[in-house]
């Protein structure tokens, strides 16, 4: 159950993990496709909180842990309405569609 | 052990790699369900068994059916999978990603021809501890987080909602535009 895997090495995953997330908030055009991007992002600072928890043996990752979902849940919900409100407005998911926001 | 650890640790790469490279939006959503399973063992074999459950129930569970539910409703199918290939050319993207790659690799050189030999054991950290932590000296942390996901029910009711335009019948030709 218990592994002897260097702290760094689990730090990689997640900085693996964190780049794979901005890279798909970079590359794609589709709104849900970066919020799911965003999820990715949140999973890998999440998995750095538990490995840091995990070498100290502290149970503060784990809080900070729970801390990211209960974040991650209310981000979700409020980002998938927009996302409806914005389909409904322009009937695309295309993010290049909202020039207009002039942001 | 470290064996699994490996394992799952390219899983979980691979099928963080295929979310963000898939066309069609379910087929994403189900890479994406596979990569939260294995960062669930992950935390399993990190000593974290209450962590590793949340991230089952919540993460797999909860927000991924929010996912499924907005996909069915905007009844995203074969059109947006097409026009994804079309915005996804590899000629774009090839040359960014394989300069990063050397960076990346780089970094991964660095990190394990510095790494100081301090392997000791990871012990569990057991859903005990962490409750006795969540609720005495992060208590404050706790009331905030529940505001907050109050806030985003309240939102989210607020943004979803549609407002219907009573406009005279002589202006409806501008909701077209």
């Amino acid at each position: 159950m218990n592994t002897s895997v260097p702290p760094e090495t689990i730090m990689l995953l997640a900085a693996l993990l964190f780049v794979l997330g901005i890279t798909g908030v970079i590359i794609r055009k589709n709104i849900i496709f970066m919020l799911l991007s965003v999820e990715i992002m949140l999973n890998a600072s999440g998995l750095a909180f538990i490995a840091a928890g995990a070498k100290w043996t502290q149970p503060d990752g784990q809080v900070m842990f729970i801390f990211i979902l209960a974040m991650a849940a209310a981000e979700v919900s409020i980002g998938l309405a927009l996302i409806l409100q914005i389909y409904h407005q322009h009937k695309s998911m295309d993010i290049d569609r909202l020039k207009e926001m002039n942001g | 052990m470290d064996s699994i650890f490996y394992l799952t640790a390219a899983v979980s790469v691979f099928a963080t790699l295929m979310v963000i490279t898939r066309h069609n939006p379910v087929h994403a959503l189900l890479y994406l369900i596979v990569s939260l399973l294995s960062l669930s063992v992950i935390f399993y074999l990190l000593g974290a068994p209450f962590a590793a459950l949340l991230e089952i129930i919540i993460y797999a569970g909860a927000i991924m059916v929010l996912f499924i539910f907005v996909i069915m409703l905007l009844n995203l199918g074969k059109e947006t999978a097409k026009q994804e290939k079309e915005w996804l050319k590899p000629r774009i993207w090839v040359g960014p990603a394989f300069l990063s790659l050397i960076l990346f690799a780089e970094l991964f050189y660095l990190i394990y021809t510095s790494a100081p030999e301090t392997n000791s054991a990871i012990q569990t950290v057991d859903s005990k501890m962490v409750a006795v932590s969540l609720f005495k000296p992060y208590i404050l942390a706790v009331e905030l987080a529940a505001m907050l996901l109050m806030a985003g029910v309240v939102g989210a009711a607020h943004i979803g909602q549609h407002k219907k335009s009573n406009l005279h019948r002589f202006l409806k030709e501008r909701d077209n535009l």
